[in-house]
C-alpha cells in the first residue's frame, strides 16, 4: 500500500467518497459535492465554449477582417476581395450574422423582447432539421433496408436458418409498429411474433445496460484502490 | 424464515453486497479468461490491415462519466495505430470531453517517448480539441478540418501544423475511428460521415449503446465494434495488453452474477408472498 | 410576424440543407457551409446561455432563501470562480499546469464519474425489487437478459465450458445479439428513421412549431 501524496488525488478521492455517501442516505457532504459539481460543470462549459468556439470561430475571424491583423500570431493579414468576400471556410464580415443572432439568444434572460430569440432558434432548428432528415434517410433508412435484402438460402443450413429467423424478426417487428390497423388476424399473429423479437432485444439491451453501469463503478473503485491508496 | 419478508429488505444491504462483490476481485483476482468476439476481432483486423503511415481521424466523443469503458479502448486503439506509425487527428464533440481525451492521448504518446519512439505533435498526431455543434461540425469538416477547427487543443493555429496540410478533409483520411459514449457519437458519424462521405469506419462504444449498433455492423457501415468494458478487455487480449479493462473483468463477472441472482431472488421472494398481498 | 418570419426562415434553411445534400455545386455548398458555421457558433452561445441561466436561477433562490440556499452559494461561487479563472488564464487555459485543468481533473471528472457509478447500486436494487416476471413476454425478456448478462463476461463461458459448444453462454449470447436482437433493433432503427424524417419535415413545413415557445 502506497497512499498517494498528490493533493489533487486526495481532493478527487474525498469528493468521490462524498458522492458515494448518498448510498447510505442524503447528507450535507453529498449535497455539497452535488452543488459544487453543478457549479464547476456550468462554469467549465461556459469557459470551454468561449475559448474553443466563440473566440476561434467567431471573434478571431472578425478581428482579422476588421483590423487586418491575426489575433493569435499578430501577423498582418491581406484579405483579397474585401470584408464581404466569402468562400468555403472564410466568411469574414459575414460572421457578424451569427454573432448578432448568438447575442439575441440572451434576450431570453431579460424577459422583454423574448421573441427576438426566435431568430437564432429558427436558424439552429432549420440547420439541424435538414441535417437530421438527410442523415436518418441516407444513413439509417436506405442503408438498413438495403442491408436487409439478403438471400434466405445461403447454401449452409445454419446460416440459412439464421437468415430466415432474422428476416421474420425484422418484418414482424416492423409490423408490430404498424398501428393504422387493429392487430387482429394475420397482422395480429405477425405483431405477436414481433413482440417476441422485441422482448429478446429489450432483454439484451438490459444486459448491456447492466454491464455499462457496473463498469463505471469498477472504474471508480480502481481509482480509489490504485491511484489513491496505491494498492496495485 | 418467511421468504416474503425479504421483499422489504433495506436496499442498503444490496448496495453493500454489490460493493463488496465488485471490490473483492480487485484484491483477489480470479483470472477468468477473456475470449475475443467477432466484432472486436473485426475492429482489430481493420486497423491491422491499414498500410503503415495511414491517415486516421480519431473521433473521441466521451467525457469522464464513461472513462472506465472508453479510455481503455482509446489507449489500445492509439497503441495499435502508433505501432503502424499512422498519423492521427483527434477530435472531441462532447462538452467536458476534451480534457480526458487529451490526457489519454498524451499518456499513450508518453509511453512511446519512454521507449525512444519519436512522436511529434503536429507532425505525427494532433488534438483538435472540442467543438460544439454535433452533426453540423461533422458535415462542416467535410469542407476542411481547419475551417471547423481553426485552433487546436493547445491553442495553435491548426493551419500552421504540418499534419493538417496532409490530412485536410475526409477525402484525405483512410479510416475513421470513433470512440463514442452516446450523442453525438457512433450513430451520428455513421449517418453524417460514413454514409455521406463514404469513409470506412470502426467504432468503440459504451455497453449500453452496443446493441443499437449491431445493425450497422451487419450492414457493413461499421467494419468493427468494441462494446463496453468487455469489448475493451477483448481488444486488450488481442493486443496482449493487460490494461484496466482486463483487470476489471473479474469484478464485472461477479457483479453480473449478483445482478442475475437479484432478478431470480426477487421473483422467488415475490412468488413466496401469500396470495392477496399487495404487489 | 414575430412567429411567421422565424418559421419561414426555418423552412428556407431546412430545405436548403436538404438541397445541399443532393447538389454539390458551390452555389449551394458555400451558403450551406456558412449556415453550419452559424449553427456551431450559436450552439456555443446556447451553452453559455445555459450557464448564465443556471447562475440567474440560483442567485434568485439565494435571494429568496429557498430550501438548501446555503448549498446554492457553493454552486454560484464555484460557477463564477471557474469562469473567472478560465477566462483569466487565456487561450492556454487547457494546459496541464493550469488551475482550470485542476478543477477539471480533480473536481469535475471524479464527481461526474461517481455520479454515474451510483447507478450500478440502484440497478442491483431495481433487479431485486422491480424485475417481475408475470407474463411470457417478461419471461423472454428475463431469459435474454440473463443469457446476455452472463454470456458477455468471462464467467459465462467459464461456467458452461463443460457443455457442448452451442450451449456455451458466450455462444448463445452471440447468437441472440446477431440474430433476434439485431432483427428487432433494425426494425426500431428503420421505424425511428422514418419518425425523425417525418418530424424534420413537420418542423421545416412549420407544422411543428413548439420550439418557438409561447406568446405571439
Amino acid at each position: 500500500m502506497n497512499v498517494s501524496h498528490d493533493l489533487g488525488i486526495w481532493v478527487a478521492a474525498l469528493l468521490t467518497l462524498f458522492v458515494f455517501s448518498f448510498l447510505y442516505k442524503d447528507n450535507p457532504l453529498y449535497k455539497f459535492a452535488e452543488h459544487l459539481f453543478v457549479g464547476v460543470s456550468a462554469g467549465y462549459y461556459i469557459v470551454l465554449n468561449f475559448w474553443t468556439v466563440v473566440m476561434p470561430n467567431l471573434i478571431d475571424p472578425l478581428v482579422r477582417t476588421f483590423t487586418g491583423v491575426d489575433p493569435v500570431t499578430h501577423a498582418k493579414v491581406v484579405q483579397v476581395g474585401g470584408p464581404f468576400a466569402g468562400s468555403i471556410g472564410d466568411y469574414r464580415a459575414w460572421f457578424l450574422i451569427p454573432g448578432i443572432l448568438g447575442v439575441l439568444l440572451f434576450v431570453r434572460l431579460i424577459g422583454r423582447g423574448e421573441w427576438l430569440s426566435r431568430w437564432p432558434l429558427a436558424v439552429i432548428i432549420g440547420v439541424y432539421a435538414g441535417l437530421k432528415t438527410t442523415g436518418f434517410a441516407h444513413g439509417d433508412l436506405v442503408a438498413q433496408v438495403q442491408a436487409s435484402l439478403q438471400p434466405l438460402w445461403t447454401g449452409d443450413l445454419w446460416t440459412s436458418f439464421n437468415a430466415i429467423v432474422f428476416t421474420v424478426g425484422l418484418v414482424t417487428s416492423l409490423l408490430f409498429f404498424f398501428y393504422s390497423r387493429e392487430h387482429k388476424g394475420a397482422l395480429g399473429v405477425a405483431a405477436r411474433t414481433g413482440i417476441v423479437f422485441l422482448m429478446v432485444s429489450f432483454g439484451a439491451g438490459y444486459g448491456y445496460t447492466v454491464m455499462s453501469r457496473l463498469s463505471l463503478l469498477i472504474g471508480r473503485f480502481q481509482f480509489l484502490i490504485e491511484d489513491w491508496l496505491g494498492i496495485k | 424464515m418467511n421468504l416474503s419478508a425479504l421483499e422489504k429488505l433495506d436496499r442498503r444491504w444490496l448496495f453493500l453486497l454489490m460493493g463488496l462483490l465488485t471490490l473483492i476481485p480487485m484484491f483477489f483476482p480470479l483470472g477468468l479468461a477473456v475470449k475475443p468476439t467477432a466484432p472486436v476481432i473485426a475492429f482489430h483486423d481493420t486497423i491491422a490491415k491499414l498500410p503503415n503511415g495511414a491517415r486516421i481521424l480519431f473521433a473521441a466523443d466521451f467525457d469522464p462519466g464513461s472513462r472506465p469503458e472508453m479510455v481503455p479502448m482509446m489507449k489500445t486503439a492509439l497503441r495499435q495505430l502508433f505501432d503502424k506509425r499512422c498519423r492521427v487527428v483527434v477530435t472531441c464533440l462532447w462538452q467536458g470531453g476534451s480534457g480526458i481525451v487529451d490526457e489519454t492521448l498524451e499518456a499513450v504518446v508518453a509511453e512511446y517517448r519512454a521507449k525512444g519512439v519519436e512522436l511529434v505533435y503536429g507532425r505525427d498526431y494532433v488534438d483538435l480539441g472540442f467543438k460544439a455543434g454535433n452533426e453540423a461540425v461533422m458535415v462542416l469538416m467535410g469542407a476542411g478540418f481547419v475551417s471547423a477547427f481553426p485552433q487546436d487543443q493547445r491553442a495553435n493555429a491548426t493551419a500552421s501544423l504540418p499534419i493538417m496540410r496532409e490530412i485536410r478533409d475526409y477525402s484525405t483520411v483512410d479510416l475513421l475511428v470513433n470512440i463514442g459514449a452516446g450523442y453525438p457519437g457512433t450513430k451520428e458519424w455513421v449517418q453524417q460521415v460514413n454514409s455521406r462521405f463514404h469513409l470506412p469506419m470502426v467504432a468503440g462504444c459504451t455497453a449500453v449503446s452496443t446493441p443499437e449498433f449491431y445493425p450497422y455492423l451487419q450492414s457493413g457501415q461499421l467494419k468493427g465494434l468494441l462494446g463496453g468494458m468487455a469489448g475493451a478487455a477483448e481488444y486488450e487480449r488481442l493486443r496482449n495488453e493487460k490494461g484496466s479493462a482486463t483487470r476489471g473483468m473479474d469484478a464485472q463477472s461477479l457483479a453480473h452474477v449478483f445482478v442475475a441472482l437479484c432478478i431470480v431472488a426477487g421473483n422467488v421472494v415475490h412468488r413466496a408472498k401469500p396470495k392477496g398481498g399487495r404487489a | 410576424m414575430k412567429r411567421e418570419l422565424p418559421l419561414l426562415l426555418t423552412a428556407i434553411i431546412g430545405l436548403f440543407m436538404i438541397l445541399s445534400f443532393f447538389v454539390p455545386n458551390h452555389l449551394v455548398s458555400v451558403p450551406a457551409d456558412f449556415l453550419q458555421q452559424c449553427a456551431v457558433i450559436m450552439v456555443a452561445f446556447g451553452y453559455v446561455l445555459g450557464g448564465a441561466n443556471a447562475l440567474q436561477a440560483n442567485l434568485e433562490s439565494i435571494a429568496r432563501r429557498q430550501q438548501d440556499w446555503p448549498y446554492k452559494i457553493v454552486l454560484v461561487v464555484s460557477l463564477v470562480g471557474t469562469v473567472a479563472i478560465g477566462i483569466a488564464e487565456g487561450r492556454q487555459w487547457q494546459d496541464s499546469d493550469r488551475i482550470s485543468m485542476f478543477l477539471y481533473n480533480q473536481v469535475y471528472s471524479p464527481m461526474q464519474g461517481t455520479m454515474f457509478a451510483l447507478l450500478a447500486f440502484y440497478i442491483a436494487s431495481a433487479a431485486f425489487r422491480a424485475f417481475r416476471i408475470r407474463t411470457v413476454e417478461a419471461g423472454l425478456l428475463a431469459v435474454a437478459a440473463l443469457i446476455v448478462m452472463l454470456g458477455r463476461v468471462p464467467v459465462g463461458d467459464a461456467a458452461t465450458n463443460w457443455l457442448p459448444e452451442p450451449l456455451h453462454l458466450g455462444v448463445m449470447q452471440d447468437w441472440i445479439m446477431n440474430v433476434p436482437q439485431n432483427a428487432a433493433k433494425r426494425a426500431i432503427l428503420i421505424g425511428a428513421a422514418m419518425g425523425v424524417m417525418a418530424t424534420g419535415l413537420r418542423v421545416i413545413l412549420g407544422i411543428e412549431r413548439s420550439y418557438l415557445g409561447g406568446g405571439d
